[in-house]
């Protein structure tokens, strides 16, 4: 039995120790938001935080992140109120959608230690995230637009 | 061609979704689709609207959700018409049905086809609710009139919302097309707006469901390990070592598969288990023998290098005016050149997956599905259903490029739940999505220009080779097809007298199928690279030749030369290759990105421009060489796709266009060695980064003509656009895909 944090809940699965936290968190606690793109951390998709940081969870075994706190895009608010969920809707990001949960955890992480970022520090640190769909110029602009608003958001406690 | 039905007392609703009590009115439109893929039937009851008594108006959105952003683009068309709030407005997805006529989303086309019954729609049901309250008034219709969701009694200004006059308006007869009243444009509301995705706040919170996303309640996960070569046949299995991975629970032998491939599953073993990666980690340990067939032989290099031998000799001519080859002896000057590309592979975000469930007699199916009705056929035929106990729910896409157009993947998840008695989950590996898809193909194209002592181009010959996307569905086709060659080849432009377009022989030893423009791929990357190297060896810029090519203003129309055109499935008179247009963008995105003025040193501007889908599309591109590393600095394109619905989208799309056109051509390549596919992931398939992704701006020319393509027409001009920048970059003629090959990119 492997505990951790999902979203501030904790959590206890019956998982193989080397099972990917992505599977785990998909099949075993039927939380799709992550998606799968590649199994090799290639893509990006199923970028989560572990304690804050973004990691590929395809390729992370789920024993890596015992007692540790996950974020996924779940984590984020539900109502959308989240600068950088309201910065993709603004620019009208998305396409078919389905790498945007990993962008949008990159760029959270991002902007949580970078709040200024230059063009080469978004390339940089976004790279790792693959849209076929082609959304990149928006992805930036969007990037940039949340920029100064991630770093005086709290989150609203009911 | 529509005809509007008043539905709401029809047994037929229960089939749709809708929550039925108020007025519900239906379209039925003649239907179109490849003849490769007909399943649509015509004169069928097609789209519906909803008018709930509590307000709200539901949309059926009968095509599939891609990220071409339908779901939003059709109801905004409706929604306009009827006058109705957009927040009052819900989205259902249309089940798999024939009563809606083609629902195959492929060939940009939801728009095309769909944008005039959309309105109908929406103006039937205005006038059947002014109807309905004009009755209630007492009054005539002409002195009620609707405005945001209700219809006001312009005598004493009173009102009743849409939702109370649902059901009065339900017992109206609905009116004749001829008298029917359109909104003027300049009154539109929502058409030409760039609405936000009605799917928006789902996609930032990821509350979506996908294809992957599927869950039943005790659904069982499966992975197929599928032959590497097509038409393999399995001589034997050890799964021993594969059954005792913790979660797996069985194998199951897949059907042999006999060609043509059609969309039948390939043949393999599936491992099911209890979540996704024991059914991964279980199919690495299987130990399967194949018998490869005569396919092992296919290497594509070889079969590259043969079909570049045969182009540069005359082939089959199947459209031609003049005599080309008199002409092109007389030339004072002759140019020629062979362009190629290799075959591609969509690599959608998203990876195939179905989900089934078999229960008293129903498959019902959930699946990431571009074509719900071939779904539905298919299965029904492979399985030996009855079509009416199919039920094909679409889930949004996580993109499709024409790879979702293909039902093979529901096919695997429907005979895994009629084997097993429980819902399968089939969800595709990356691996598989590259090594297992459907191509497009490899191609050569060899064109020569021969101009007289002015420069004037008088003899144009042209020739193409490539398997033909036919063979997949009947594995003796060896040459392109009619309507391949209608795909920006048997269709060029350009005006001179003395033509003639070729066709070569090649076979397929693949399944090949449609990519996202198809064969404009390379015919556009073919024809985009010949102009830019006429204006060089005419010592003139490319806008130039460009424009002396297509000559006056005119019509071109292939068919007064012996080819039979297609044209995307519409008529010529709504839909011409219209040579001012062409120019229109060519000369619009050269003004604005400023093409003609100043460069430094190792930088350069290439252009291209391409009809396709019925639209136009130019691209301009700048790039730097340096020390043989390739730099893309700015894109700039310029569309005219007729009437713009949602102008943000049209902007999205052709980005999406630009990105997708550029991965292809700096880095897309899958290579055959014995039969089976080289590449296999991200890592040796590489798609466009942010940080290769450059700058890019959208001209979208406004006009009365109406809506064309504009999910795939962005694409064919990009490739070209590229090479050409290089080459007046650097002096170096890319005429071999991808980039990559010779330049660090």
């Amino acid at each position: 039995m492997i505990s951790f944090n999902l979203n501030n809940k904790p959590v206890t699965v019956d998982a193989e120790a080397d099972m990917p936290l992505l599977w785990v968190i998909r099949d075993m606690l039927n939380m799709t938001g992550t998606k799968y793109g590649c199994g090799m951390a290639l893509c990006g998709a199923c970028t989560v935080h572990l304690d804050g940081q973004p990691i590929r969870a395809c390729t992370m075994p789920v024993s890596a992140v015992a007692n540790k706190n996950i974020t996924t895009i779940e984590g984020l608010p539900a109502d959308g109120s989240h600068p950088v969920q309201q910065a993709w809707a603004e620019h009208n990001v998305p396409q078919c959608g389905y790498c945007q949960s990993g962008q949008i955890m990159s760029a959270v992480a991002l902007l949580e230690g970078n709040p200024n970022p230059t063009d080469a520090d978004i390339d940089n640190h976004m790279q790792g995230n693959i849209c076929r769909c082609g959304t990149y110029p928006r992805i930036k602009a969007a990037i940039k637009s949340a920029a100064s608003a991630v770093k005086k958001w709290e989150p609203s406690h009911e | 061609m529509s005809d509007i039905n008043n539905l709401s007392r029809r047994q037929f609703l229960k089939q749709t979704g809708i929550v039925s009590g108020g007025l519900v009115l239906g379209a039925s439109m003649p239907g179109w689709a490849p003849a490769w893929a007909a399943t649509g039937s015509a004169n069928a009851l097609n789209l519906f609207v909803s008018i709930r008594t509590d307000n709200t108006v539901e949309i059926i959105c009968h095509r599939s959700e891609m990220g071409q952003g339908i779901r939003t683009g059709l109801p905004q068309v409706l929604a306009d018409e009827l006058m109705a709030d957009w927040s009052k407005i819900e989205v259902i997805q249309g089940l798999a049905n024939e009563e809606y006529g083609s629902q195959n989303t492929d060939g940009s086309r939801s728009m095309r086809h769909f944008y005039s019954v959309m309105r109908e729609m929406g103006a039937s049901a205005r006038a059947m609710l002014e109807q309905a309250a004009a009755n209630n008034w007492g009054v005539a219709s002409d002195q009620v009139e609707a405005l945001d969701h209700q219809v006001v009694n312009k005598l004493n200004g009173q009102s009743l919302s849409f939702g109370q006059l649902a059901r009065a308006a339900s017992l109206l007869e609905a009116p004749k097309k001829q008298d029917l009243t359109f909104k003027s444009p300049a009154d539109f509301k929502y058409i030409g707006k760039g609405l936000s995705s009605v799917d928006m706040s789902a996609f930032v919170t990821g509350n979506t469901t996908y294809g992957q996303d599927v869950q039943l309640p005790g659904m069982l996960y499966a992975s197929i390990e599928r032959a590497p070569v097509l038409g393999s046949k399995l001589v034997s299995v050890d799964d021993s070592e594969c059954l005792k991975v913790k979660g797996v629970l069985k194998t199951i032998k897949m059907p042999d598969q006999t060609l043509p491939a059609v969309f039948k599953p390939l043949p393999g073993v599936a491992v099911i288990a209890t979540n996704t990666w024991a059914a991964i980690q279980g199919r690495k340990k299987l130990k399967l023998d194949w018998d490869t067939g005569a396919n092992k032989q296919h290497d594509s290099a070889a079969f590259h290098a043969d079909m570049q031998k045969r182009i540069v000799s005359k082939g089959k001519v199947f459209r031609h005016a003049g005599d080309a080859y008199t002409a092109m002896e007389s030339a004072s000057e002759r140019i020629s050149a062979q362009y190629n590309v290799p075959y591609l592979v969509h690599a959608p975000m998203e990876p195939p997956a179905a989900t089934a469930q078999f229960k008293d007699g129903m498959m019902e199916i959930w699946a990431c599905t571009q074509t719900p009705q071939s779904t539905q056929n298919t299965v029904a035929s492979i399985l030996g259903l009855d079509k009416n106990k199919v039920k094909v729910h679409v889930t949004l896409l996580g993109g499709g490029f024409g790879r979702k157009s293909k039902p093979d993947f529901s096919v695997e998840a429907a005979y895994l739940a009629q084997q097993t008695g429980k819902p399968v989950k089939v969800c595709w590996t990356r691996e598989d999505d590259i090594q297992n898809g459907y191509y497009h193909a490899i191609s050569s194209q060899f064109f020569e220009a021969g101009m007289d002592e002015s420069g004037k181009v008088t003899a144009w010959i042209q020739r193409t080779s490539f398997p033909s996307i036919s063979w997949t569905f009947t594995s003796t086709t060896d040459e392109p097809s009619g309507g391949e060659l209608g795909l920006g080849f048997g269709d060029v432009p350009v005006d001179v007298a003395n033509l003639s377009c070729e066709t070569h022989k090649a076979t397929g030893h693949t399944r090949i199928g449609w990519l996202r423009s198809v064969c404009n791929i390379q015919h556009g990357f073919a024809l985009g690279s010949f102009v830019d190297e006429l204006a060089s060896a005419s010592k003139q810029d490319t806008q130039s030749m460009w424009l002396t090519l297509l000559g006056e203003n005119k019509i071109t129309n292939p068919n007064k030369q012996g080819y039979e055109y297609g044209n995307y499935g519409d008529p010529q008179e709504t839909f011409p290759i219209d040579g001012e247009r062409l120019k229109a963008v060519l000369n619009r995105v050269c003004k604005e990105a400023n093409t003609a003025g100043p460069t430094v040193k190792n930088e350069a501007w290439g252009i291209s421009v391409h009809r396709s889908f019925v639209s136009y599309c130019a691209v301009a591109t700048k790039v730097r060489v340096e020390n043989n590393k390739l730099t893309v600095l700015e894109m700039h394109l310029a569309t005219d796709c007729g009437l713009a619905v949602n102008p943000d989208r049209v902007k999205s799309q052709m980005e999406g266009a630009m990105v997708f056109g550029l991965s292809l051509a700096l880095m897309g390549e899958i290579t055959y060695k014995e039969g089976a596919v080289v590449q296999s992931n991200y890592h040796d398939y590489p798609v466009l980064r942010m940080p290769q992704s450059p700058p890019m701006q959208v001209y979208i020319l406004e006009n009365d003509h109406p809506p064309g393509g504009v999910g795939e027409p962005g694409v064919p001009p990009v490739a070209a656009s590229l090479t050409n920048a290089i080459y007046h970059a650097c002096g170096k003629r890319i005429r071999d895909l991808p980039v990559n090959k010779v330049l660090t990119v």
